[in-house]
């Protein structure tokens, strides 16, 4: 462990105003939902909504600006370095439990709870609720199918996603890349690499987006589809949101890179973004197996 | 355990800000500190109050006081406020104060982010209490809110609620992943994780455990809102959901949850005993090991909350025998504990007391839960007051007991001033005699098959309910003598040695009473 000094940052007025707007963000966004269920207007509930994500947005990029600064006024030792990395491994840890709440929702449901809907397994005696319901997977045929009309059929895993599969694999190989480049010092290659992968994340969320809207409209897989639209909708959902967050991220590494900053040694913001580029990655791959093919 | 090599001359390059502001803008860990433990106790007297209104309906059968719909808010919003808003934060302002000091870090590894954990609280909480006055009221399913309930049959604050717990999640997971660099990194040089005091240890785990635990509720109240919002069928059988999956998923956060509100609890009582028995900890290394063990069961004992609601028998002896492992290493810890008094020289300040009458009486809602674990009798016990004696027997006069004996413990070295010894003890009588005044009945009540979160029962029941709103009432006001005390402590009082207590050992008790604004900007040096 080095004896270096620690940087310890003075006051900072962001954390106090990110609250604040997290807050008007929470509350609007409660507010807004609560209206479009009611069906009254939610005026009130949308600006609050937009104005804390505006506000926290304003707020982090002036946050990590000064983060920024400070690592390239060279006030960051190397125990500095080992703290952040600590504070991203524990970051992707705790979204890969978020996902596994999902994953664990979709094999209880699919192991278990359809199947003693069924009326198979230990626990078949469920089948009294709905008499003559046949347990499938996927659920096409849901037990209440007026509350929640099943999926006249599901996507085929061999088109979009089989491509959006070898896209994703590919752009983890062009990140990859593009650190080896920095770490070399080739700049002119870290910028190309960086932008390849960039625009394959674009353009797995264009694809993910025109199976969404495949989805609705030919196939009848919604989230009110019953079972399968839901456990469907909330993991490819919440993948393609840290899709969007990922290439976001990438996006603001590219425009550092364009501005000069990092070095073959020092660029641990590069890393943290590629970590999760990878975590995106490894989590669409459980997606293609277990949501898609199986 | 760890010594100071060589005093490091603490230079003062920045005292605190003067004003508001010092609290609002603050990067300083004992700042952030200060501030949780302030949010805990304002929290704690807030659920307080409503857990007297919930005894102060039941003190005797028939409908009083409250209806029936705000006996049922109440009940949640207790539950909710001690569980996120009192024990969890108390915790974190422990381990704020204390880890940078017990491994020689001179903060925390991210000040800005730990204070704005610290500041995402106050905001959760004021979306939370504000559904006390909304349409339909504030949520009243439980703090388990199982599904329908929560969904289906839900108050229209239910949205509101799961954006407080959404900030809640993201308050906790930050604080969790700056405590955990914090030990992993900033540990002062010779600092090896096997000289770590166990306050440390436990709070290593218990960060570990948050980040595990945290985003599965995140996930949980997401399909709630999904659920309730956007048409999917998570928790619908009638779309080929389960309402069985929420409690599957809510007990897969909640059990490690438990253990999150009880693991800094056993560090405290770790550094406390050894201390007024002026002995070294009996079994370091077995306290680590069991701690682990401990964390590592909580996530495979989960469906114990849920013997009566139909599983295959193969899950029912699953977590019936894993919820019964639990016992071992809890019990390797009271026995070490015990050992470590046994022929010490033991003398018996506030923090001792509480100390003390924590292994005695967690020990008691240990054993409760024992016989809680065993499946075919949870059929009897499932849902009764018996349910709530156990769990109030380790939550009070365990995580609350331990967090008192910690500020109690730790006072002096923050304000360098001695507490009244006195008044500290007449406030734990009188916490130990109410607590197991309103507790100890309900054990009764439980087997006499008195149902929970109802607001009114049969006559059978009436003198236990009695006796226990009177104990309830006696435990409550008696913690304003600790407030009183706590006050009284920072305005002034007898002058603290730097060693505090004669037997105390490690970093934090070698730096002057109260700690300089800055410490360990020079780590030191552990032998």
């Amino acid at each position: 462990m080095t004896t270096d000094i620690y940087y310890v940052p003075k006051q900072s007025r962001w954390p106090i105003l990110a609250s604040i707007a997290l807050f008007i963000l929470a509350y609007g966004a409660a507010s807004l939902i609560n209206a479009l269920t009611a069906g009254s207007g939610g005026g009130l509930g949308l600006s609050l909504l937009l104005t804390g994500a505006f506000c926290l947005g304003l707020i982090l990029v002036g946050w990590f600006s000064n983060v920024i600064h400070e690592s390239r006024s060279g006030l960051y030792s190397a125990q500095m370095d080992r703290s952040y990395r600590w504070g991203m491994s524990w970051f992707i840890f705790s979204e890969v439990m978020f996902f596994a709440a999902f994953f664990g929702t979709l094999f209880y449901v699919r192991m278990l709870a359809v199947p003693w809907l069924g009326g198979e397994g230990d626990k078949g005696v469920s089948n009294l609720l709905w008499l003559g319901f046949q347990a499938q997977w996927p659920l096409m045929i849901t037990p209440d199918m007026n509350a929640f009309p099943g999926p006249k059929e599901i996507i085929d895993p061999w088109h979009i996603p089989f491509v959006n599969t070898v896209i994703l694999l590919s752009s983890s190989v062009t990140v990859t890349i593009a650190h080896k480049a920095l770490k070399l010092n080739r700049r002119g290659h870290v910028v190309g690499w960086l932008l390849a992968t960039i625009l394959l994340g674009v353009i797995f969320l264009s694809l993910q987006a025109i199976e969404y809207v495949d989805a609705y409209q030919e196939m009848g897989l919604t989230l009110q589809a019953g079972i399968y639209g839901a456990t469907f909708f909330i993991l490819t959902g919440f993948h393609g949101l840290h899709v969007t967050l990922g290439t976001f991220m990438l996006f603001v590494i590219w425009l550092r890179v364009l501005k000069g900053h990092f070095d073959p040694e020092h660029h641990f913001a590069f890393e943290a973004v590629s970590w999760y580029w990878h975590f995106v990655d490894v989590i669409w791959v459980g997606l293609f197996l277990f949501v898609y093919i199986f | 355990m760890a010594t100071l090599d060589q005093t490091v001359d603490v230079h003062e390059d920045h005292g605190p800000a003067k004003g508001i502001t010092r609290w609002l803008y603050t990067t300083n860990h004992k700042d952030i500190g200060t501030l949780y433990l302030w949010f805990s106790l304002l929290m704690f007297f807030v659920g307080g109050t409503m857990a007297l209104a919930i005894r102060a309906e039941l003190f005797q059968p028939g409908m009083q006081l409250v209806e029936p719909a705000l006996f049922n808010q109440m009940t949640t919003m207790h539950g909710l406020i001690m569980v996120f808003g009192a024990v969890m934060p108390a915790f974190v302002g422990l381990a704020n104060w204390m880890v940078p000091m017990m491994v020689g870090a001179p903060d925390m590894a991210f000040p800005r982010l730990n204070n704005w954990s610290f500041w995402i609280l106050p905001f959760a909480f004021i979306i939370l209490l504000s559904t006390l006055f909304m349409e339909g009221g504030a949520p009243d399913f439980g703090w388990t809110f199982y599904a329908p309930l929560s969904t289906t049959y839900a108050p229209q604050s239910v949205t509101y609620f799961i954006f407080a717990v959404h900030m809640l999640g993201i308050s906790s997971i930050m604080g969790a992943i700056n405590i955990i660099a914090t030990i992993l990194n900033l540990r002062a040089p010779g600092m090896t994780m096997m000289k770590l005091p166990l306050f440390v240890w436990t709070w290593l785990i218990t960060a570990f455990l948050l980040i595990a635990a945290m985003p599965v509720l995140a996930g949980v109240v997401t399909m709630m809102l999904m659920d309730i919002h956007f048409g999917t069928s998570f928790f619908n059988a009638a779309g080929g959901g389960d309402p069985v999956l929420f409690q599957h998923v809510f007990w897969f956060f909640a059990h490690p949850e438990v253990y999150i509100m009880i693991l800094p609890g056993f560090g405290i009582i770790s550094q406390i005993i050894p201390t007024f028995s002026r002995k070294r900890l009996f079994g370091y290394h077995s306290m680590v090991y069991a701690t682990l063990s401990i964390a590592f069961l909580s996530f495979i004992v989960w469906a114990h909350h849920m013997f009566t609601v139909g599983m295959p028998l193969a899950g029912e002896l699953f977590f019936m025998y894993t919820t019964m492992l639990i016992s071992v290493p809890t019990g390797v810890k009271v026995f070490n504990w015990v050992a470590t008094m046994f022929r010490g020289s033991l003398t018996f300040e506030t923090p001792m007391l509480f100390a003390v009458s924590f292994v005695v009486l967690f020990t008691i809602g240990g054993l409760s839960g024992l016989m809680l674990a065993i499946a075919p009798v949870d059929f009897q016990y499932h849902d009764t007051y018996f349910v709530v004696a156990h769990f109030h027997y380790v939550l009070v006069p365990g995580a609350i007991f331990s967090i008192m004996a910690g500020v109690y413990f730790w006072l002096p070295k923050w304000t360098g001033h001695m507490y009244n010894e006195r008044l500290g003890q007449l406030h734990f009588w009188l916490s130990f005699i109410g607590v197991n005044i309103t507790f100890f009945p309900m054990h009764f009540l439980g087997l006499a098959g008195m149902p929970r979160r109802i607001s009114d029962y049969a006559l059978q029941f009436a003198d236990f309910n009695m006796v226990s709103s009177v104990g309830a009432f006696i435990f409550g006001f008696s913690q304003l003598l600790f407030l009183y005390n706590v006050v009284q402590c920072i305005r002034g009082g007898r002058t603290a040695t730097d060693q505090v207590w004669e037997g105390a050992r490690g970093l934090e008790w070698s730096i002057s009473s109260p700690p300089p604004y800055h410490t360990f900007t020079q780590p030191p040096l552990v032998k």
